[in-house]
């Protein structure tokens, strides 16, 4: 081995294998090792619990992809034939299906906790970037994964979202036909769905890959939002932050087992147990919980938007909506150089926080407005309120939350700043001996 | 970390406060007991088993009321040991029904007698058939209805039980019937239970009420036939894992003692 790096592990077997091709010299730098800020506190346990469940989706997608039948004859009976028949096929359809609700759960806390301390911001742009982009792939999976069972909801779920891109100008339309491989939601869209849903998920395995090799070139942020600053500022990863991913992780696992087991359907429609029928449209069509607030936002889009005193449309509302729609998720990718502030964590920023806590408060409004009928209204007294106007309130403040940040950053007095990540954790400064020092004793 | 939590706290907060001032159009279904806790309600009672004796009675409604019309295509007569017949017994209710079968060696479609291998007998052919016999529109499949409903188990006993005179200035069209149950409060099916329609092995005084719930019993067990099983398994599971999060919340502090 004269180029190679030299291994020195006990055992010959490994040795001999690391010398060749480093795997172990990796997982002990990156996972070993691997310096990690000393003060996570358990939200930084999502990113792990988001991986668990990537491996869940896959695991149990897998299996019932053996059982599966991507014909719009046959789909929705194969699926009731793996919840009655196939042995232990409940469990797994049942995994597979609250198992898309716990993995956006995770992922919108995740997401969240980045905002929240700032993890977005330099050197983390890319990082948040390429989180961005895993966010879209899963929502394009968990969209067509939920056509497959081909109940009324899957069906007329499919038919309301593909439409929208006919909204597009010029190319909408050749994009529905391509998205339906014909001239409505039928077989050829079923099977192209069931292709893709298959596909994804490892198109998102690799992206996760990149986002873990991009924090591990940065290092994670935490809840100070200071940067380490030497050795008495982390941990090794191992065992500090595997054993308490791991305690996290099971917990999460306990409350997701508690819905598999004892609420399945608490996240389900029940017309997605009537098979798909063309010819019949639900009286209530909506998308799956995760997707609630983007399609709150769609629909608070109920003007055109012209050039005053013309007459002249510039854009049409349904084109408004889809635009405001894409945009809500398309602004993340902008944040890190919308965010004038030096300052990562809200915790020391006055004017942010109140900001971000009106936006979590407006998430959570769309999420609620976009699971009612579009003529529901408050009553509140003699008021009547209808839930449009809620709605596109809410998403006022949701754009407006983003497009304050470079006017915050630039008004906002921050709280002053810890010196060190060690001198707030352990009061005083006193030095943290022994934090960092031969971690593989406690392997 | 603290702050955090009030925050998303405060957000929880002011979205429940705000949602029961919405004006609901959906109906409520009064809530019964059900031993096995209810298919859709969740939580309910995670040891729940399904009432054998009013699973068999619930199959009894539907094989002499409700199978005239309504077809229950995912389920085979095999399905019903679960109910707690034995062998001989289920045979011989697939006995009762006559398949049509083949092609045979000759090409020729035959009639053979039911065995529990075999689907339920549905009451026309296909749906065109069903539709032509009722008005225009099939009677909807009972495999999966208590699943398919808002308010499950509880809305079947309503509909069942929801027949009554229309209110005045109500007009009913034509082939329809009143329930107070039905979402709109016409339906083209009219009363199919009454006091003393069927008649129980099990001595059971067959009211309507008494009809309503069994047979909302058997259609709950026809939709998740599975949820004994998944009961079962799921306290195990849980008391794994909440073992298994005590012992790791155990190492956790053991791992960071030097750190604190």
């Amino acid at each position: 081995m004269a180029h190679g790096p030299s291994s020195s592990f006990k055992n010959p077997v490994v040795n001999w294998l690391d010398q060749r091709l480093p795997i172990f010299t990796m997982i002990q730098k990156e996972y070993g090792v691997f310096p990690t800020p000393r003060n996570f506190n358990y939200f930084w346990n999502f990113g792990a619990i988001a991986m668990i469940m990537l491996v869940t989706m896959i695991v149990s997608g897998i299996v019932l992809a053996m059982h599966y039948t991507p014909n719009t004859n046959l789909a929705f009976n194969s699926v009731e034939r793996i919840m009655r028949d196939v042995n232990f096929g409940w469990l797994i359809r049942y995994i597979h299906m609250n198992g898309a609700s716990f993995f956006f759960i995770a992922v919108y806390i995740h997401i969240f906790r980045g905002l929240y301390y700032g993890s977005y911001k330099k050197p983390r742009e890319l990082l948040w970037i390429i989180g961005v982009v895993i966010f879209l792939l899963m929502m394009a999976t968990a969209f067509m994964g939920y056509v497959l069972p081909w109940g009324q909801m899957s069906f007329w779920g499919a038919t309301v979202i593909t439409n929208l891109f006919s909204a597009l100008p010029l190319v909408g339309q050749d994009i529905v036909t391509l998205l339906w491989g014909g001239f409505s939601v039928d077989n050829p869209t079923l099977n192209r769905f069931f292709a893709l849903h298959y596909l994804l998920p490892f198109v998102i395995a690799a992206v996760v890959f990149l986002h873990v090799a991009a924090l591990h070139i940065t290092g994670s942020n935490n809840p100070l939002g200071v940067e380490p600053k030497g050795p008495q500022d982390t941990l090794p990863f191992h065992p500090y932050y595997t054993v308490k991913d791991s305690f996290g992780t099971v917990v999460y696992l306990a409350i997701f087992a508690a819905f598999v087991f004892y609420a399945p359907n608490f996240f389900g429609e029940p017309d997605n147990y009537i098979q798909a029928n063309p010819m019949v449209t639900p009286p209530h069509i909506v998308p799956e919980w995760y997707f609630l607030p983007y399609y709150a936002i769609l629909r608070s889009i109920t003007f055109d938007i012209s050039i005053p005193f013309t007459g002249l449309k510039l854009i049409e509302a349904k084109l408004g909506g889809v635009i405001a729609m894409f945009g809500s998720i398309a602004i993340l990718f902008i944040l890190p150089w919308l965010d004038t502030s030096p300052v990562r964590s809200a915790r020391f920023r006055p004017i942010f926080k109140k900001g971000i806590l009106a936006f979590l408060v407006a998430f959570f409004l769309l999420m609620y407005v976009g699971a009612q009928t579009a003529d529901a209204a408050w009553h509140l007294g003699g008021l009547e309120i209808p839930l449009v106007y809620v709605g596109q309130f809410a998403t006022l403040v949701y754009f407006g939350f983003f497009l304050s940040l470079p006017f915050v950053g630039l008004i906002e007095k921050p709280l002053p700043l810890p010196a060190s990540i060690a001198k707030p954790v352990l009061g005083g400064g006193a030095s943290a001996a022994g934090a960092t020092a031969k971690p593989m004793e406690k392997a | 970390m603290r702050r955090l939590r009030s925050l998303i706290l405060a957000g929880l907060v002011a979205v429940a406060a705000a949602a029961p001032a919405v004006a609901s159009e959906e109906m409520e279904y009064p809530k019964n007991e059900w031993s096995h806790g209810g298919v859709t309600r969740g939580f309910s009672n995670i040891f729940g088993t399904f009432d054998r004796k009013a699973l068999q009675r619930g199959f009894q409604v539907y094989k002499e009321v409700c199978s005239a019309c309504h077809s229950m295509n995912l389920l085979s007569y095999r399905n019903l040991s679960a109910l707690g017949y034995n062998e001989a017994e289920i045979t011989a209710i697939a006995a009762g029904y006559d398949m049509t079968d083949g092609p045979n060696d000759e090409g020729e479609m035959f009639t053979r007698k039911g065995v529990p291998a075999d689907h339920f007998k549905a009451p026309f052919p296909n749906e065109k058939a069903a539709a032509a016999a009722n008005g225009g529109k099939a009677p909807p499949d009972l495999s999966l209805i208590v699943k398919a409903r808002k308010g499950g188990e509880d809305y079947i006993v309503a509909l069942m039980t929801g027949f009554e005179p229309a209110p005045a200035g109500f007009t009913v069209p034509s082939g329809g019937n009143y329930n107070k149950a039905f979402p709109g409060h016409v339906i083209a099916m009219p009363p199919p239970l009454s006091d003393g329609g069927v008649t129980f092995a099990d001595g059971t005084k067959a009211t309507v009420e008494q009809q309503a719930k069994d047979v909302a019993t058997f259609l709950a067990w026809a939709a998740e036939p599975n949820l004994e099983a998944r009961h079962q398994m799921g306290l195990k599971v849980m008391i794994f894992l909440i073992v298994l999060a005590g012992i790791l919340y155990a190492a956790k502090r053991a791992v960071w003692a030097d750190q604190h």
